[in-house]
């Protein structure tokens, strides 16, 4: 495993050094907005990329709490389950279809979307035991709030030339802003606490702010929305040849990620082991 | 079923009844929003017309920063004495508790909120244009959706260093939705130019997620030691 690393990062290097000359140079230069446009893509594989590691964050924490017990751990999985079903009959029901155009998603993302809960939820469960699924949960809240990071720095700078201001309070942006907020607030309380329960509080507000995030979106819903319409899986064009650079930015991104969040894991799993030590010294230094 | 209520209620006695023989958090929080009014009234002119627009925030600012003091006072209570460790090796279910403590704040901050209403109709000239009997639900639910994320995170903090900083900072992002939905409604109903109709909604959905994963997660909580 660990000479696949450097391996991995030559590759991530290559791959975004490739990603970053076809975005500059290859894709066209948008007929509206001019070379600005570039900028998206940085923002959206960052925002994919993000939301993303949130989203497993969640998962994490959710197998954090439900592996305490074997009875809520067979309760979680069977729930888990019963979502992946749910999820994807829902969107085709014809109301929710309709429902779901009036916000831009088709029915197979969102239903791609809901299959991906219990997919998370088992592979997570069957590559992370124990104080490991916590370790992952943490990597993913700190790497996640870098990259929700550049979103919320790249999106004003595109916004200022193309929509004459730096900041809308649309519902996009707010989401994003308070999805931002809620993991901040879990890394301080990660960083305040320090007793051996923090990864149960940490979990449990990780579910807090995932069930928050659906309530932000629906009460900013009645707003007016600015932000573009989503480019795949929405009601948004965009050129065959701009997509094919946005796809490879967004693999490369995702190795990137990938690479960032392996060399955390590594370093809080070492911080542990040290700390373990450290605390097993002092013991056994007291009882001299 | 019998013995969660009766828990609930002598717990929600108990600490009514230390309330009503300290006043501490009351005033402490009675204080604190009038100075809240007065300090806002130097940032704008509180008589203008346009003001009624801005009022809806303004009470719910003062009230959501008048109600963290209240909350820190919740659990800090149990900590002296070691009441809370007693209460974690009883046989009595964790959400009683929770419950109780949630009671209680949520009567605290009403009664705030009661005192507090007739301040700024009077400092602000407040006349309510739309149906002014919503204002009463979106109350309720409003408090409600406060009082029952704080009084979680509040025991949630107490496990944390320095947790008086830690409430809100735990608190505010959770409850973004339920502020625009408070403040969207009460400006609604202050200007009567829309329906409050899907904030009032929103609020009862808002409370009926959080208050089921308050009281699910409670226990994990409660026990985290």
């Amino acid at each position: 495993m660990k000479k696949a690393f450097p391996i991995l990062a030559v590759l991530t290097a290559f791959l975004l050094a490739y990603a970053f000359y076809q975005a500059m140079f290859v894709a066209p230069t948008d007929a509206l907005q001019g070379d600005v446009y570039r900028i998206i893509f940085y923002h959206v594989p960052s925002a994919w990329t993000a939301f993303l590691l949130f989203f497993i964050n969640f998962v994490a924490s959710v197998h954090y709490l439900a592996d305490a017990k074997p009875s809520t751990q067979r309760a979680a999985k069977w729930i888990a389950i019963a979502v992946g079903i749910v999820g994807v009959i829902i969107p085709y029901i014809p109301q929710v279809r309709g429902w779901l155009q009036t916000i831009g998603m088709y029915p197979s993302s969102a239903a791609t979307t809901a299959l991906m809960i219990p997919a998370l939820y088992f592979v997570i469960g069957k590559l992370f035991r124990g104080q490991d699924v916590d370790v992952l949960a943490v990597t993913c809240a700190e790497v996640g709030v870098v990259f929700c990071t550049i979103v919320l720095i790249t999106g004003p700078i595109w916004a200022r030339p193309v929509w004459g201001i730096w900041w809308t309070w649309d519902i996009r942006l707010t989401t994003t802003l308070v999805l931002w907020l809620i993991y901040v607030s879990y890394l301080v309380l990660r960083r305040f606490s320090d007793s051996s329960q923090t990864p149960k509080l940490a979990a449990v507000l990780a579910i807090f702010g995932a069930l928050d995030v659906p309530l932000v979106y629906f009460s900013i819903w009645f707003f007016r929305t600015q932000h573009p319409q989503p480019v795949i899986g929405g009601g948004g064009s965009i050129d065959p040849r701009m997509l094919h650079v946005l796809l490879i930015n967004w693999l490369a991104f995702s190795c990137f990620a990938f690479l960032v969040c392996w060399s955390r894991y590594r370093l809080e799993l070492l911080q542990r082991e040290v700390e373990e030590a450290e605390s097993l010294e002092s013991l056994s230094g007291a009882s001299q | 079923m019998r013995s969660f209520w009766s828990i609930t209620l002598a717990t929600l006695a108990k600490d009514i009844r230390l309330e009503w023989r300290s006043k501490d958090a009351l005033n402490a929080m009675l204080f604190f929003s009038l100075l809240v009014v007065v300090i806002f009234v130097f940032s704008f002119d509180p008589l203008a017309e346009e003001s009624r627009h801005i009022v809806g925030g303004l009470v719910w600012i003062a009230f959501l920063f008048a109600a963290v003091v209240a909350l820190n006072q919740t659990w800090a209570r149990e900590l002296r004495n070691q009441v809370l460790d007693g209460y974690r090796v009883s046989p009595a279910p964790g959400t009683a508790l929770f419950v109780a403590k949630a009671l209680g704040n949520f009567l605290l901050v009403s009664l705030l909120e009661a005192l507090m209403a007739p301040l700024f109709v009077i400092f602000y000239n407040l006349r309510v244009l739309g149906p002014a009997w919503q204002l009463v639900p979106v109350a309720l639910l409003g408090t409600w959706a406060l009082v029952v994320n704080g009084t979680f995170f509040a025991a949630m903090s107490l496990r944390t260093r320095s947790r008086e900083l830690m409430l809100p900072l735990l608190l505010f992002p959770v409850s973004i939705p339920a502020v625009i939905a408070m403040v969207a409604a009460t400006t609604s109903i202050f200007t009567g130019e829309d329906s409050a109709h899907f904030y009032i909604v929103l609020l009862v959905t808002y409370d009926v997620v959080f208050t089921t994963a308050c009281v699910g997660l409670f226990d994990t909580v409660l026990q985290a030691e």
